[in-house]
């Protein structure tokens, strides 16, 4: 009722403001549509809810979690939900591997290890003020739910906060001079709403450290891509957000880098919501037939081919490179006053970080293509390696015929970390504190590594050295429009380097070429009967014309 | 004095014709998808390599049909008869102009040579080539038909190879026979025209 009082009085003051407007308009144009001046209508709302009118939002949270314990007083099971997920407890047990996998137990060869530096990486855990290994994982006013529901775009967490987004205007990065302002709780809490390719985007675009730089298939150029990037998510196409495909079940979020699913049953097409246990693969909605009967060709490569392969020709398509090599054996060079400093590469993207190493991007990459049965292991801090090869920091099983496998298209990673030379073991580091062991703020590996290592409790020889790593990520988003999809003889070609799947064994091709030897003895033949042939007519020719001359 | 007969029918002829159009064109487009070379693009190689598969199957199922309503299949039966004289002929009687040993008529219009050649066409390399191809073009439904466990795609394409092969080479020395008849192009203005110079 109140409401409703108030709107009617908004109402009548933006006309009586309007009408000294309109009357100093000497434009008769402006006369006509005096309603220009009335404050616009309220943005449509579809949910059966206005957020905005609710009494429990109508406050100045000072504090994320306020902001939270006032969605619980509705959601009563929201944040038991989110602490049941991988996005909560950064933890995850591989049940056939028993591999303790998550980011908060896994070492990759990107930003490496989050403990020792949670205050930073924890801008990206959907919860407020993990900032060190105490942190009490059964608050629930600690889950952040406005980092998944914002629609204002005003919502932001800085790394170095724990979780938290500024409260009071903050200079971000420090010392950049630039301004990130403090944000209005109030305002992003009364307009909550689905999530979007934004918020999911804030940190899943970001992963790495930035714009674009781990997955490859996933940067910012997807928030609003066109067709010729992602068909599904294009504005003017289908228009997907991330959720239309990894569809949520009590807050429960489908698709995993731990346990993909290499090869998705054989559903039928069929519409969302059919009893899915899978919903995220192209097949729930495809099928695994999924070109028309024309094309029917096509449907034979469907038990041996993933979509991605033929359908994602390319990542990192929307403009922004991807990381493809981060070397922290070089981190710490300091210039001639003793400064960290950077350096570009010609795109304008970092090629050199004195806090980080040295860096590589690229653009449109072609993947690399294995086959792949879902099954990732992982080299974990506890695992022994060996620093004289390349070390699979993750690993994609899969083969030709264990029945279970399909050709994948993967971004290669490549990088150089510390490992301690004494256990031949990979090793946590400290690159983000305010203390001076932080290897951001005095480019002391020794003791980074030392304070890392005590953060876990491991064991450290005192020794490290630098290791070359590979991690491999299943490339899946971005799927391009049919007509750029891989052409046949893109993968149909004689192995001279330039067919795709040149270097994927145990496949017979047609056009790759196999048995050489066939080749040989088969135009040999020819051959030799053409000059046979050639011979005898030629032995008939002479012997005719020498008949003549007599 | 040479004179005129009459040896290849209409049916025969056309058959004749658009069966080497139909095998030049596959082994064209089949030697594209082997690998061997690229000439029209592998799509479309294999676009019309199937359609040119297709077709002479289509022929050949209509070519069988003619040939035992006509009782024609038995220009086929073979014959050793004076199969030493054709090589005799080809090795040596060719070069000074001897006799041809073989006089082609309306009952018998292949000298055993031919008849041995074509049959091995027709029995051998065409089954191979017919049952790899099927094989081959249905591998979309080995699963579903459970045929996967028998076979492999590698030797299905091996054998296909081999009998292309085979075909090619049957080709070259085919052609290059033709010359060899009563003159040099008789056999082939018999095929164009239906009427053979014989001596
Ligand atoms: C004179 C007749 C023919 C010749 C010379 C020929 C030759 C070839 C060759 C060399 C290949 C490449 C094999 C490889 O490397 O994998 C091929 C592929 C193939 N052939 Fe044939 N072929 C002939 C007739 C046929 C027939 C009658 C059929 C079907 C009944 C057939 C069906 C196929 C199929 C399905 C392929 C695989 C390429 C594709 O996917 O279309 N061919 N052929």
């Amino acid at each position: 009722m109140l409401v409703k009082r108030l709107q009617y009085l908004a109402l009548m003051l933006g006309i009586v403001l309007a009408v000294p407007v309109v009357q100093a308009s000497s434009d008769p144009a402006a006369e006509m549509k005096p309603a220009a001046a009335v404050p616009a209508p309220a943005k449509e709302i579809r949910s059966t809810a206005d957020h905005g009118k609710f009494k429990e939002l109508q406050k100045d949270f000072k504090s994320g979690p306020e902001v939270t314990q006032a969605c619980l007083t509705c959601h009563t099971e929201a944040a038991k939900q989110i602490m049941k997920t991988k996005h909560w407890t950064w933890e995850f047990l591989n049940p056939e591997s028993k591999q303790r996998l998550g980011k908060k137990n896994v070492i990759n060869n990107f930003c490496t290890a989050v403990p020792s530096n949670y205050e930073f990486c924890t801008a990206c855990h959907v919860g407020y003020g993990w900032k060190d290994s105490s942190f009490d994982f059964n608050k629930q006013e600690n889950v952040d739910c406005l980092v998944c529901h914002d629609t204002t775009k005003t919502y932001r967490k800085l790394p170095g906060m724990a979780g938290h987004p500024p409260y009071q205007d903050t200079e971000f990065p420090p010392k950049s001079g630039k301004i990130v302002p403090a944000v209005n709780l109030k305002d992003v809490a009364q307009n909550i709403g689905k999530t979007s390719r934004a918020t999911c985007g804030a940190c899943h675009f970001n992963g790495g450290g930035g714009d674009a730089v781990k997955h490859g298939d996933l940067d910012s150029s997807l928030k609003d891509p066109k067709k010729y990037l992602d068909v599904h998510m294009a504005k003017d196409g289908l228009n997907f957000t991330c959720g239309t495909c990894h569809e949520t079940d009590g807050h429960n979020i489908p698709g995993s880098r731990y346990t993909p699913i290499a090869k998705p049953k054989d559903a039928n097409p069929h519409i969302r919501g059919k009893n899915d246990s899978d919903p995220v693969t192209c097949q729930s909605c495809h099928g695994n037939k999924p070109h028309p009967q024309a094309l029917s060709r096509l449907n034979s490569h469907t038990d041996k081919l993933a979509c991605q392969t033929c359908h994602i020709p390319e990542y990192a398509r929307g403009g922004k490179p991807t990381k493809t090599l981060w070397d922290w054996s070089t981190a710490g060079k300091l210039d001639k006053d003793g400064k960290p400093f950077k350096t570009k590469d010609s795109g304008g993207h970092d090629a050199y970080d004195s806090r980080k190493g040295d860096f590589k991007y690229e653009a449109n990459v072609i993947p690399e293509y294995i086959w792949f049965n879902g099954k990732v292991n992982y080299t974990l801090r506890e695992t022994k390696l060996d620093p004289n090869q390349v070390i699979k920091v993750n690993s994609f099983e899969g083969s030709a015929d264990d029945g279970k496998s399909k050709i994948w298209p993967v971004k290669v990673f490549h990088g150089k970390q510390p490992y301690d030379i004494g256990n031949n073991q990979l090793v946590v580091f400290h690159t983000y504190g305010k203390d001076d062991s932080a290897l951001w703020s005095n480019f002391n590996w020794d003791k980074a590594i030392d304070y890392g290592m005590k953060e876990i409790g491991a064991e450290y020889s005192g020794k490290y050295a630098f290791v070359s790593t590979e991690m491999s990520w299943p490339i899946t988003h971005m799927v391009a429009p049919k007509k750029d999809a891989l052409a046949c003889a893109q993968c149909h070609a004689p192995q001279t380097g330039v067919g795709r799947l040149d270097k994927v064994p145990g496949i017979y091709m047609p056009g790759r070429r196999a048995n050489e030897w066939l080749n040989t003895a088969g135009w040999g033949l020819a051959l030799l009967t053409l000059l046979g042939v050639l011979g005898h007519g030629g032995l008939r020719i002479y012997l005719a014309r020498k008949g003549d001359q007599k | 004095m040479s004179e005129k007969i009459y040896v290849f029918k209409v049916f025969e002829r056309f058959w004749h014709w658009s069966q080497a159009g139909l095998i030049i064109t596959l082994l064209l487009t089949g030697f594209e998808v082997h690998g061997s070379y690229s000439l029209f693009g592998f799509e479309d190689a294999v676009n019309t390599h199937t359609l040119a598969a297709w077709t002479l199957v289509g022929l050949w199922v209509f070519a069988i049909f003619w040939h035992f309503t006509t009782g024609e299949w038995k220009q086929y039966i073979p014959t050793l008869v004076k199969v030493d004289a054709m090589f005799k002929y080809y090795l040596t009687g060719i070069f000074t102009h001897a006799p041809h040993p073989f006089k082609a008529t309306r009952l018998k219009k292949h000298n055993p040579l031919q008849r041995l050649a074509y049959l091995g066409v027709m029995l051998f390399i065409g089954p191979l080539i017919w049952f790899t191809g099927w094989f081959y073009i249905f591998y979309d439904k080995w699963t579903e038909w459970g045929w996967d466990q028998y076979l492999s795609l590698e030797w299905v394409a091996f054998f296909h190879t081999v009998a292309a092969f085979l075909m090619l080479i049957f080709l070259i020395a085919h052609v290059y026979l033709t010359t060899a008849g009563h003159t040099v192009t008789s056999h082939i203005k018999a095929m164009i025209t239906g009427w053979e110079e014989v001596e």
